[in-house]
């Protein structure tokens, strides 16, 4: 702890110390003991019965974590290279975003695999998009219709 | 239930979900009566946060009344009518002791740089949001505060998080009497911290975003100016000439990563997510206050890096504030704004829309479609 160790050999330790020069306020409570609070009495721990990751940076798993949606296939197989990783490393993040952009794939065929056709232009919310820009949707419209029009022109063209 | 469903950027779904469960002694399961779509929703939505896995349930401004409660839950009981905090704090790590509840290190495994959020991806704990008819709040001793009775329901649900978060802002701005705050975004967030600001006696608030239906609003239920960054050539240099060549006292950034105004930031936040999200709000915060000023910052940003001008940060000698709302130390405070009329939280909800129509609620709020600023959802559940 803080107040055990001896700086008596360092000329002039804390000479300037000042406890109310204390940026953080008001957003910290600063009591002046930050050092002798880092060790606390931790809440009673959630059973981990679901597969958790969690970051390098800590020791163990929260005391409460979301038990939601565990990494499964081969998004999971990412999230879990990406946390051997710490969050001060690209390594750890831009997995996880490749991973997120999986999952998306995996999410579709597993609604198909369920027998679910997802209704996507309903998901993005087309309905809200018709009622209140139906001009917008138009202009998307017939620009994504140029464009498949080009590329089918395109695809036609190199068969010759 | 009936709970939201992520299924990849801009899809979500209503779907049928398992009810949730106690899962710790502190728990507590709430029934849904409102809930709120928050503007970093959208950066979720817009695929920008890492690890929001599909499936997931987002939301985290809510109220509801508790159902089911834990062994251990003895501060509220089955039946009251409370009000979730977004941060989920255990109120005894170090962080929580200084009232650093947004900061807690006991509610969530996956990262250290945040505490738990309900509903806000596995960066932030991967916990289901309250876009949903039920959702399982920990720590139910520490953040679940009773309602008053004479609060407007549609005011609770806004101190979960928008005004607690505008609040701090301000506060953080450290603003004195007379000062000049300059609020960058008109959104939700950006239209309270100008209220807020007034509250700790600035002498002139400007608000500065693109969308007009949105400066008109805020110049109205804020009483402050506002101009829109699309009709001059350059922003900071309006801001200068308008404070005396100096720049303001202070400057808030209340937009984050999805925002608008600089192509090379859009490309390479929003687009190609080299950056973590846009970082154009930062960077005319920080170019438009004066030497010595203070910019505070609570725009939600993603884990990695931005392009923001550090170097003029360090010449000007400014100070930069910024955390995530810690919302059960300014609660007591605000309820007692509310309720005094000092702040109109509900004033700025323009939408509310059944759960079931989640699609084309997040359609509507990311689109801006029919002057939408704060949309509130209710459960076909909810009572009160």
């Amino acid at each position: 702890m803080e107040e055990t160790k001896d700086y008596s050999h360092i000329k002039g330790w804390g000479i300037d110390i000042d406890p109310e020069n204390e940026p953080t306020y008001p957003i910290k409570k600063y009591t002046g003991d930050d050092h002798a609070q880092s060790r606390w009495e931790r809440p009673s721990l959630q059973p981990i019965d679901v597969e958790v990751l969690h970051s390098n940076e800590r020791p163990n798993v929260s005391a409460v974590f979301g038990n939601t949606l565990p990494p499964k296939g081969l998004s999971g197989a990412i999230r879990r290279f990406a946390f051997r990783y710490s969050e001060n490393r690209y390594r750890h993040w831009l997995p996880l975003i490749l991973a997120d952009r999986i999952d998306m794939v995996e999410g579709l065929i597993e609604d198909l695999r369920r027998g679910h056709v997802p209704n996507i232009l309903a998901e993005k919310g087309y309905k809200a998009e018709w009622k209140y820009n139906q001009r917008g949707v138009i202009k998307k419209a017939v620009a994504a219709a140029a464009v498949a029009a080009y590329l089918v022109l395109l695809l036609k063209r190199g068969r010759k | 239930m009936l709970a939201m469903n992520y299924r990849g950027p801009f899809r979500v779904r209503i779907d049928e979900k398992p009810y949730p469960e106690i899962l710790h002694p502190e728990d507590a399961i709430i029934r849904v009566t409102r809930s709120c779509i928050c503007g970093s929703d959208l950066h979720l939505y817009h695929g920008l946060v890492p690890d929001t896995r599909v499936g997931s349930t987002f939301g985290h401004e809510f109220i509801g009344i508790v159902e089911e409660v834990g062994p251990e839950v003895t501060e509220i009981q089955v039946g009251d009518q409370v009000l979730v905090p977004f941060n989920i704090a255990c109120g005894k790590c170090a962080f929580c002791k200084q009232e650093l509840y947004g900061n807690c290190h006991e509610s969530n495994p996956e990262a250290t740089a945040v505490g738990g959020i309900f509903g806000y991806s596995h960066t932030a704990g991967g916990f289901d949001g309250g876009q949903a008819e039920y959702v399982r709040v920990p720590y139910a001793n520490v953040g679940p505060t009773r309602i008053p009775p004479e609060m407007d329901p549609d005011d609770a649900v806004l101190l979960a998080d928008v005004v607690p978060t505008a609040y701090q802002a301000a506060e953080m701005g450290g603003i004195k009497k007379g000062d000049t705050v300059v609020i960058f975004g008109a959104g939700p967030i950006g239209i309270m911290a100008a209220k807020c600001a007034w509250l700790f006696g600035a002498g002139r608030v400007i608000v500065i975003d693109h969308l007009e239906y949105r400066l008109e609003f805020v110049k109205s239920y804020a009483q402050c100016e506002a101009y829109n960054f699309r009709s001059m050539e350059d922003p900071v240099l309006f801001i200068k000439k308008t404070t005396d060549w100096f720049g303001a006292d202070v400057c808030i950034d209340a937009v984050g990563g999805d925002a608008a105004g600089n192509a090379l930031q859009t490309i390479t936040g929003r687009k190609t997510l080299l950056q973590a999200g846009s970082a154009t709000a930062l960077h005319w915060a920080i170019n438009a206050v004066k030497k010595g000023g203070i910019v505070s910052i609570v725009g939600v940003y993603g884990p990695t890096d931005n392009l923001v001008p550090i170097g003029n940060v360090v010449n000007k000698g400014i100070t930069i504030r910024a955390n995530q709302a810690s919302v059960k130390r300014v609660l007591p405070k605000l309820i007692d704004h509310v309720l005094a009329g000092r702040l109109d939280p509900k004033g700025i909800i323009t939408h509310r829309l059944p759960l079931e129509e989640i699609s084309d609620a997040y359609r509507m709020f990311s689109a801006k479609l029919d002057d939408c600023i704060k949309t509130v959802l209710i459960p076909p559940k909810a009572t009160m």
